[in-house]
C-alpha cells in the first residue's frame, strides 16, 4: 500500500522483554478520518503497541512511520510534536487547577512574562465550545464529572497534537450517557479528519463507533479488517482464538440434584462497578464466570469477598441474612479469595512459604492465639505435600518460586482456613502446563469434597472442564447463566457476544 | 466561593475576631506601634514561610529552613566581623551558598527519588552542624551598615514604625504571590502538588521545577537569616531552632493543603500574622507563660487540618472510582 495512505504506521514492530516476545512482527496502519479499534485480551500486546506508538517504549525491531516518513519517538512529549496525542483511562490532568490551565499548562499565553489569564480563559472558552462544553474555564477541573474531565483531556491532546488521537480505554469509568457524549466528541473529531485509535474492552462500543478493527493475540497480529464485514461472534472468536466447531461438551455430569444452598446473593451490586445480580451457590458446586476482560468478572469477586463493599442488595450465608462489608466479614463466614494479580495482591513475596500459607489462618484465629513454629511447620508441610509445592525449603521466600507454585501457596493459604466458599480469580494465569493441570485437578477434588467455589477464567476450555454452572458477564452485567448441555465454549462465546440469532457451527 | 478559598477565608475571619477580642481586652493593642511591630518581629518567620508555601504546595516539605537561618546568620556574622567583608558582599555570598544548598537538596529529591522529608532532614543536620563547627558562640555584628539599615524606617502617626525588614517581608510576600499565581513556574508548582504523574505527562519540566522550588526555599531561608541577623545584630549557631515548624504552621493555618496542590501565598501572610497576634496577646497579658503560644498554635493547627479535611472531603465530586479490573 502506498505510504501516503497512512497517517501513522507501524511496520514489522518487535518488542522483547527478557525472553518474552511481547510484540512479534506487528504491522499496524492508521488512516486519517477513521476510528480504528485495537482489540485483544490481556497480554495480547495492545498496551505494548500503544506505548511504542506514543514513544513510551522503543521498538526492538521494525519502524514507526508518520505520513510515510520513518521517525523515532523518544517519549510521549516528543510524539506530541509529530501530532500524536494520547488520552488515558485515568484522567491524567490536574484536578486541583482550573479547566483553562489544564488545557494550556506549559503553553499559557504570556504577557510581560506573566500568564495572561484573560486571554487564556477566552481561548479556553472557544475550545470548549467546539466540544459543546458549557463550563466556566476558570472553574476547578476536579469539580466536574469524569466524563467532562475526559473531554477536556481530549481537547488538550487535540490542541497540542492534532493529527492522531489515541484513546486508551477512555470509557472505563463512565456511565452510558457519558459514553454517548464522549462518542459524539469522537465522531466530530473524526469528521474533521483526525485519525483515532480506540482501545476498549466493551464490544458494544467497538461496534458503535469504529470503522476498522485490529485484533492482537499473544503479541501477534491476527487481523485488520473493516468492521462492517464482521459480526460480534467473529470478533470474540478472533480475540479468544477458539475454534468453536471442535470444542467438546463438559465432562461434568449435569442434572445432579443440587446440594443445600450455601450462599445466596440477591440484587447484589455496586455503583459504577457491577450492575445488581442474583446468584445462588450450593455446596459442592463450581460456578464458572466467563466474560471478556473488563466485563466485571473481577469486580463480582471483589464484591462477594467484601474487598469492595456492595452498595445494594442482600446476601445470606447458610440461609441467614449476613452483611459482608469488609474482607474480615467474608473470612468469618468461611470465604476465601485468590486474587487475579498474584504478585500485587496475593503473595507476600519476602515472607517464607510457611508464613504465606499460615497467614490467613492466623488472621482468622486472631492476635492472641499465635500458632507456634511447630504448628506452622506442620500445617505448611501438610499442604506443601498435598498440593505438591516444589520449594527447596518451606522457609525460602515465596517470590523465588515459579508462578505455578506461588499459586499453589495461595490456594493452600485459603485451604488452611478450611473455607466453605472459595473464590478463585484467574487461578491458572501465567503458570506452566503441569501446574495448570494440577490446579484444575485440585478444583475438581475440592468440589467433590463438598466445597463451593466461584472460578473466574478467560480459558473457556478450562471453565467448561470444571464448572457445574457458568455465569456470563458482559458490560458489568451478569447476562446469562448456562447449565447442563449449554456448557460448551460455543454457547459461551455467543453469550459473551450477545448474538442469539447467529448459528454456531 | 471556591473550596480552596474557604480555609483562607476562615483564617482571615479568625484573625479579625481574635484581634477584635484582644483589642476589647487591651485597647492599646489597636495602635500603629503594635501593628508595626507585628511586621518587624515576624519578618524572618514570614520570609521563610513564603519559601515553605511553595514547597508545601508542590507536595513537599522543607525541614532545613531553621538550620539554614542559623547557618546564614553565623556565616554573615563571621564574614563581616572576623573577615571584614562588606555586608552587601556577605549577603551575596550567603544567598549564593544557600541557592547551591537548596539546588542540591532539590536534585537529591528528584533524581534519587528520596522523600523531601528525609533529604531536608539531612540538610537540617548539615546546616545546623556546619554553623556550630564555625563557632559555638554568638558573633556580634558591629558595622555601620547594619545600624544604618536598622535606622531605616517609616514613622507612622501614633508612634508606630515600619522597619526596613518589616517592609522587606511584605515585598517578599507580594513577589511570592506574583510568582505563585501569575507565572508558568507557579502553575508547575501547583501541578506537581496536584499529581506528579499527570504533570510529567503534560510536559511539566519536573526536574527543573523541583530543583527551583528547593532553591527558592533555601534562598528565602537565607534571606530570613540575614533579616534575623539585622534584627539581633549577631549570628548565633543555635538561632531559629524549630522555625521551620512555625513556618509550616503558618502555611497550613494560612489555608495551604499539607498534601499539596492548593494554597495561597497571601494566606501564609495571614497565618504569620495570626501567630504574631497570639504572641503579642500573651505579652500584653503578662501573666501567661510564653509556652501558651505553642499550645494555641497547636490547637489552631489541629483545627485547620480538620477544617481542610472536612471541606475537601465534603466537596469531592462523585464517588470513588471502582477498582480496576
Amino acid at each position: 500500500m502506498a505510504d501516503s495512505d497512512y497517517v501513522l504506521e507501524a511496520r514489522g514492530v518487535m518488542k522483547i522483554f527478557g525472553n518474552h516476545v511481547a510484540l512479534d512482527n506487528v504491522d499496524f496502519g492508521l488512516k486519517a478520518g477513521e476510528v480504528h479499534a485495537l482489540l485483544g485480551e490481556n497480554g495480547a500486546g495492545k498496551s505494548t503497541l500503544i506505548k511504542i506508538l506514543t514513544g513510551a517504549y522503543q521498538p526492538d525491531g521494525g519502524g514507526i512511520y508518520v505520513d510515510g516518513t520513518q521517525v523515532s519517538l523518544d517519549n510521549p512529549l516528543h510524539a506530541q510534536t509529530f501530532g500524536i496525542g494520547t488520552v488515558y483511562q485515568e484522567v491524567n490532568l490536574l484536578p486541583n487547577r482550573s479547566v483553562a490551565e489544564n488545557l494550556f499548562l506549559g503553553h499559557q499565553p504570556l504577557r510581560f512574562g506573566f500568564v495572561n489569564f484573560r486571554k487564556m480563559e477566552a481561548d479556553a472558552r472557544v475550545i470548549l465550545k467546539n466540544y459543546d462544553l458549557n463550563i466556566d474555564p476558570s472553574s476547578e477541573l476536579g469539580t466536574h464529572s469524569v466524563a467532562v474531565q475526559q473531554i477536556v483531556a481530549i481537547a488538550r491532546a487535540v490542541q497540542l497534537s492534532g493529527k492522531v488521537l489515541i484513546l486508551d480505554e477512555p470509557t472505563a469509568s463512565l456511565d452510558r450517557n457519558e459514553v454517548e457524549r464522549l462518542f459524539e466528541v469522537v465522531r466530530g473529531l473524526k469528521a474533521k479528519g483526525l485519525a483515532i485509535i480506540f482501545i476498549t474492552h466493551f464490544l458494544d462500543q467497538v461496534f458503535a463507533i469504529s470503522d476498522r478493527v485490529t485484533v492482537l493475540r499473544n503479541g501477534k497480529l491476527i487481523e485488520t479488517r473493516a468492521l462492517d464485514a464482521l459480526t460480534r461472534t467473529d470478533v470474540v472468536r478472533l480475540m479468544l482464538g477458539k475454534d468453536i466447531a471442535f470444542s467438546g461438551a463438559t465432562d461434568v455430569e449435569p442434572g445432579e440434584a443440587p446440594n443445600e444452598v450455601l450462599v445466596e446473593f440477591k440484587g447484589y451490586g455496586r455503583k459504577r462497578s457491577v450492575l445488581p445480580f442474583d446468584l445462588t451457590i450450593h455446596k459442592g458446586e463450581v460456578v464458572g464466570v466467563a466474560g471478556l476482560l473488563g466485563s466485571g468478572r473481577t469486580e463480582v469477586a471483589r464484591i462477594m469477598f467484601g474487598a469492595d463493599p456492595a452498595d445494594q442488595g442482600t446476601v445470606s450465608v447458610n440461609g441467614k441474612p449476613s452483611a459482608i462489608r469488609k474482607t474480615t466479614d467474608a473470612i468469618k463466614h468461611g470465604f476465601g479469595f485468590c486474587p487475579e494479580d498474584r504478585k500485587a495482591e496475593g503473595i507476600l513475596g519476602d515472607l517464607s512459604v510457611r508464613e504465606n500459607i499460615i497467614i490467613a489462618l492466623q488472621g482468622k484465629l486472631g492476635w492472641f492465639k499465635a500458632l507456634n513454629r511447630d504448628e506452622q511447620m506442620e500445617i505448611a508441610g501438610r499442604f506443601g505435600e498435598s498440593m505438591d509445592i516444589r520449594a527447596a525449603s518451606l522457609d525460602m521466600p515465596v517470590k523465588l518460586l515459579s508462578g505455578g507454585n506461588q499459586q499453589k501457596v495461595i490456594l493452600s493459604r485459603w485451604l488452611a482456613t478450611d473455607p466453605a466458599f472459595l473464590i478463585l480469580d484467574e487461578p491458572t494465569r501465567g503458570i506452566d502446563v503441569g501446574a495448570h493441570a494440577e490446579i484444575v485437578r485440585t478444583i475438581n477434588r475440592l468440589r467433590d469434597e463438598g466445597m463451593a467455589m466461584l472460578v473466574i477464567s478467560s480459558e473457556l476450555d478450562e471453565v467448561v472442564a470444571y464448572s457445574s454452572r457458568i455465569v456470563v458477564m458482559r458490560d458489568r452485567e451478569m447476562v446469562a447463566e448456562l447449565r447442563g448441555k449449554n456448557i460448551n465454549p460455543g454457547v459461551i462465546v455467543q453469550a459473551i457476544a450477545n448474538n442469539p440469532d447467529e448459528a454456531v457451527a | 466561593m471556591k473550596r480552596s478559598l474557604r480555609p483562607l477565608a476562615a483564617t482571615a475571619v479568625i484573625f479579625i475576631i481574635a484581634y477584635a477580642a484582644s483589642v476589647l481586652q487591651f485597647p492599646s493593642m489597636l495602635s500603629t506601634r503594635v501593628l508595626g511591630n507585628f511586621l518587624t518581629d515576624n519578618a524572618f518567620l514570614g520570609i521563610a514561610a513564603v519559601g515553605m508555601t511553595f514547597v508545601i504546595i508542590s507536595g513537599g516539605i522543607d525541614l532545613s529552613v531553621g538550620a539554614v537561618i542559623g547557618f546564614t546568620g553565623v556565616l554573615v556574622a563571621v564574614l563581616i566581623s572576623w573577615l571584614g567583608v562588606h555586608p552587601l558582599l556577605a549577603f551575596v555570598i550567603v544567598l549564593g551558598v544557600a541557592a547551591l544548598f537548596g539546588a542540591a537538596m532539590g536534585a537529591a529529591i528528584h533524581y534519587l527519588k528520596v522523600p523531601s522529608f528525609i533529604v531536608t532532614l539531612a540538610g537540617m543536620f548539615l546546616a545546623r552542624g556546619g554553623a556550630s563547627v564555625i563557632t559555638q558562640d554568638s558573633v556580634p555584628i558591629n558595622h555601620e551598615f547594619y545600624s544604618a539599615i536598622s535606622d531605616l524606617m517609616i514613622r507612622l502617626p501614633g508612634g508606630g514604625r515600619l522597619s526596613f525588614i518589616g517592609l522587606l517581608m511584605v515585598a517578599i510576600f507580594l513577589l511570592g504571590a506574583l510568582l505563585a499565581h501569575r507565572t508558568r513556574f507557579g502553575s508547575y508548582v501547583y501541578a506537581l502538588g496536584g499529581n506528579p504523574v499527570s504533570a510529567l505527562l503534560m510536559g511539566v519540566p519536573v526536574a527543573r521545577t523541583t530543583v527551583q522550588i528547593y532553591m527558592l526555599s533555601s534562598v528565602l531561608a537565607a534571606l530570613s537569616g540575614i533579616v534575623f541577623s539585622l534584627y539581633t545584630s549577631a549570628g548565633y549557631p543555635l538561632a531559629a531552632v524549630g522555625v521551620e515548624l512555625d513556618a509550616i504552621s503558618a502555611v497550613v493555618i494560612g489555608g495551604t493543603l499539607l498534601t499539596g496542590g492548593y494554597g495561597f501565598v497571601l494566606g501564609t501572610f495571614v497565618g504569620v500574622m495570626l501567630l504574631g497576634l497570639v504572641q503579642t496577646y500573651i505579652i500584653f497579658d503578662g501573666t501567661l507563660s510564653s509556652w501558651w503560644t505553642k499550645i494555641v498554635i497547636g490547637v489552631l493547627l489541629f483545627l485547620f487540618i480538620v477544617l481542610q479535611r472536612i471541606i475537601f472531603a465534603a466537596s469531592a465530586p462523585g464517588e470513588e472510582k471502582p477498582e480496576k479490573a
